[in-house]
């Protein structure tokens, strides 16, 4: 029963993340004064890619036709360990934060390699600029992760739920830090303004789209699906443990329900502030990107010393 | 004080150098004048010179801070005419020599302005005249379309090409290579992502640290000098307007400027100031899309959606006004071809306010947007010396310091009845650059309300008569990128034997090159944004 709720949860993660991408370009074209696409259209353009012939260079080899399985699987995988809708479960048991770090870096090792794969200028570049900015992203996201699992005494995500939970609403500085670290981490990561454009046609400023340039196809609805889901892990990783009411203890499918209720509320505010901010601000210039993960890391340096100074005491 | 105080200097000190120098006019049947206005006669001068005197000459201009404004040549039997036409405070002077056809060789003057250096390899490429000294001398327009000897221009060249079957593909350009290690080559295009024009760059990079970018221009060559031969007055306007789809207007009017000079004929008042609007119509349209596109270009969607909305609402009024949302056809030989009603003029006015209503909401948020500044100050610096050297026109050389604007400093009508303000910046970046354009913007729409207000009653067309064979002249008007120049030479019968626009591009282009030097390859689509060269113009 519990694996069949913990696969039942992993499909949920799967299947609504189209539908979170729908609602943030909603969101974002309303603020940008214009009519928005109808929030099933992420559905639509995976159906669409996925019915088109994938055109694959002769240059690739079976790493570039490869490659998109893996990201997708790791994406998955990471995506089980985190709960969405209730804790407690197997899957989250079975692996704690660090293997959830560890998938992302997974699957950004194969799409970095696939970037290079068919020797294209575009795609050594961007994978260039992904790994650089990985590079300082996955040291701030470990630092503000750790400051939470040094208040929970645990790396495992559930339990950490659980903890935070069972305390009830106390204010922590060091969660004021470590969330503010996570979210800086999460823009970054997901190639989100003002890092990345992921709606952009020019391929020198291109990051992320400059990797998977030479997809098609399937392929590139594998990809884009992953990036999809991706971006909704963080969204629940930063709703969910940070704002951890409504998500279901028990296995009723009452609670079951309203898990399901809370997380989307939550999504949904999450991504219209993310959209209020892709809105706001332009791009930032490419060597300013160390900066700002120079400042989350260092936020969740101050996360971690506060959690030090001011909580571990008790 | 006579404006052309420097050509009569400049003559006397070139004939103390030994100089055979013959100062005549243009042959047509105004003299040299320009359409309207009391200076006649005193605004673009013709000096012919010696072939080896050349180069020699190009020192002596750049002396004299002459700029270098455009380059071209014609073949009249067995004869070359190669020109090349200069400027100094608003007085054009067109040097031209011969050129023996058995052995076509010209002492190059690149080598003195590095303006010239595109326009010469142009003109080797189209006419196989050889220029001596040339700095680079590699082929530029030529790609592999046409076969190794022949030349397009020439006049045994049938217009219709001598097209291969299968185009092959032109692999051999010897681009210019870096080494060293960690530089590393990306070439772009001609292809792109985006649905833009073709063109080629290719980049040496040492990480993100742009060190050299090389331009290959000339995918859209469409043989624009060859078609304009044999056309007649009202063909040629046509095929003006297509030179550069968004400079409809500005190439129309020069080439429409260069033969009613060359036929002899004054445009009625009225067609002058629909002219007028039709052209910084055009100005204020391309600005607001430009300003969009550029705020785009750093994922400043917000600006972009909203830029893209007003240009959308302006070219509906010219699709209701005009009839053509990009105004193309409507000027023609003689005046132009639609006229506006009391209603038309009502709206004009009635969009103008609007317009300056939203931009008054919408630009502050730009103004104080600090990721917005970020991206757009001190990036793609053009010091005012590299403006100057590769004669950067329009927008690009007004925000480098060039004050330089032909409806101010050569007025042609019906500019030359008002006065305004030209936009000016002084720091070179692409900040400078966007703001130039919403000055020119709010400048253009004054102008529009002042035509609009001096509109009087009466024809918008002149008769055309057929301008003698062998008439000549130089249109020269403002577009809204900068300088347009047209060349027009007639044949007997209303035929046109030459037909040269140049368009600003051809002098902006080389700029860019130089702009994003020590910029990192990210930043350099709004660094072309900013520029935002005519494909099209360029490869005519």
């Amino acid at each position: 029963m519990n694996w069949l709720i913990a696969i039942l949860q992993a499909t949920l993660f799967v299947v609504l993340a189209p539908l979170l991408a729908g609602w943030l370009k909603w969101c974002k074209c309303r603020l940008q004064n214009r009519k928005a696409p109808s929030l099933l259209q992420p559905y639509r353009d995976l159906i669409k890619l996925t019915n088109k012939q994938p055109v694959v260079s002769k240059q690739a080899s079976w790493l570039f036709v490869t490659a998109p399985y893996i990201i997708f699987s790791a994406t998955v995988l990471a995506a089980s360990v985190v709960p969405l809708i209730a804790v407690d479960l197997p899957t989250s048991a079975t692996a704690d934060v660090i293997v959830m770090v560890g998938f992302f870096a997974f699957a950004r090792f194969f799409q970095a390699l696939a970037g290079l794969d068919t020797g294209t200028a575009f795609g050594g570049m961007g994978s260039s600029r992904e790994m650089t900015i990985s590079s300082l992203a996955e040291p701030a996201m470990l630092m503000a992760i750790f400051t939470l699992t040094m208040t929970a005494s645990t790396t495992n995500l559930s339990g950490v739920i659980i903890y935070l939970l069972d305390h009830g609403l106390v204010l922590r500085p060091s969660f004021g830090f470590a969330v503010f670290a996570l979210i800086l981490v999460a823009v970054a990561e997901t190639g989100r303004v003002p890092v990345d454009n992921p709606a952009t046609h020019l391929e020198l400023t291109m990051i992320h789209e400059a990797m998977i340039l030479e997809y098609s196809g399937r392929y590139l609805a594998m990809i884009e699906w992953a990036s999809q889901l991706k971006l909704m892990i963080y969204g629940v990783l930063i709703a969910n443990i940070f704002l951890p009411r409504g998500i279901a203890e028990s296995f009723t499918a009452k609670a079951l329900g309203y898990g399901l209720l809370a997380i989307m509320v939550k999504l949904a505010l999450l991504a219209v502030l993310l959209a209020i901010a892709e809105t706001l601000f332009a791009k930032m210039r490419l060597f300013r990107v160390q900066e700002y993960l120079g400042f989350a890391y260092l936020l969740g340096v101050l996360g971690m010393l506060s959690h030090i100074i001011l909580e571990a005491s008790r | 004080m006579s404006s052309s105080n420097w050509t009569t200097d400049l003559l006397s000190q070139l004939n103390n150098a030994e100089f055979y120098i013959v100062p005549s006019l243009l042959q047509n049947a105004a003299g040299s004048a320009r359409s309207h206005g009391d200076k006649k006669g005193d605004k673009t001068v013709l000096w012919q010179i010696e072939n080896k005197h050349w180069q020699q000459f190009s020192q002596y201009a750049i002396e004299q801070n002459l700029r270098w404004v455009a380059g071209w040549a014609e073949q009249v039997d067995t004869l070359f005419i190669v020109n090349a036409c200069f400027e100094k405070q608003g007085v054009y002077l067109l040097l031209r020599t011969h050129v023996n056809a058995e052995k076509p060789e010209l002492p190059s003057q690149a080598a003195v302005y590095p303006a010239a250096n595109r326009s010469e390899r142009h003109t080797q490429d189209m006419f196989g005249i050889n220029f001596l000294g040339h700095p680079d001398n590699r082929r530029w327009i030529r790609h592999k379309a046409w076969l190794k000897n022949s030349y397009p221009l020439r006049k045994d060249f049938p217009v219709q090409g001598e097209p291969e079957t299968i185009t092959p593909p032109d692999l051999d350009y010897p681009f210019v290579k870096a080494y060293g290690a960690g530089v590393y080559e990306i070439p772009v295009g001609p292809v792109h992502a985006g649905i833009i024009e073709p063109g080629h760059f290719r980049f040496q990079a040492v990480g993100e640290l742009i060190l050299n970018l090389e331009e290959r221009l000339g995918y859209v060559h469409k043989g624009i000098e060859k078609i304009a031969e044999g056309r007649t007055p009202e063909s040629l306007a046509r095929l003006a307007g297509r030179v550069s789809g968004d400079t409809t207007v500005g190439h129309c009017w020069a080439a429409c400027q260069a033969m009613e000079q060359a036929a002899g004929i004054e445009i009625p008042p009225r067609a002058a100031l629909i002219r007028g609007i039709l052209a910084e119509r055009e100005r204020v349209g391309n600005h607001l899309g430009d300003m969009g596109a550029i705020c785009n270009d750093v994922a400043f969607v917000f600006a972009q959606m909203q830029f893209t909305r007003l240009r959308e609402l302006w070219l509906r009024t010219n699709a209701t006004v005009f009839g053509h949302r990009l105004l193309m056809d409507r000027i023609v030989p003689g005046g132009v071809m639609c006229d506006l009603s009391d209603a038309s003029c009502a709206l004009i006015k009635k969009d103008i306010v609007q317009l300056r209503k939203e931009l008054s909401e919408i630009m502050p948020a730009i103004d104080l947007n600090s990721s917005l500044e970020d991206r757009l100050y001190t990036a793609g610096y053009l010091p005012p010396e590299t403006a100057a050297a590769f004669g950067a026109l329009g927008y690009v050389g007004r925000a480098s310091g060039r004050d330089f604007d032909v409806r101010r400093d050569a007025p042609y009508a019906p500019y030359d009845q008002t006065t305004f303000k030209v936009a000016l910046e002084e720091q070179g970046d692409i900040a400078s650059r966007f703001w130039v354009r919403y000055k020119e913007i709010n400048a253009a729409l004054k102008l529009i309300e002042q035509f609009i207000a001096w509109l009087a009653e009466g024809e918008i067309l002149a008769g055309w008569q057929t301008p003698s064979a062998g008439s000549e002249s130089l249109g020269i008007v403002e577009g809204w990128r900068g300088e347009i120049t047209a060349y027009i030479r007639f044949d007997a019968g209303n035929k046109i034997s030459r037909f040269y626009p140049r368009d600003p591009s051809i002098l902006n282009w080389p700029a860019l090159e130089k702009l994003v030097l020590n910029n990192i390859v990210p930043d350099f689509p709004v660094c072309n944004k900013s520029l935002n060269g005519s494909y099209s113009g360029n490869d005519l």
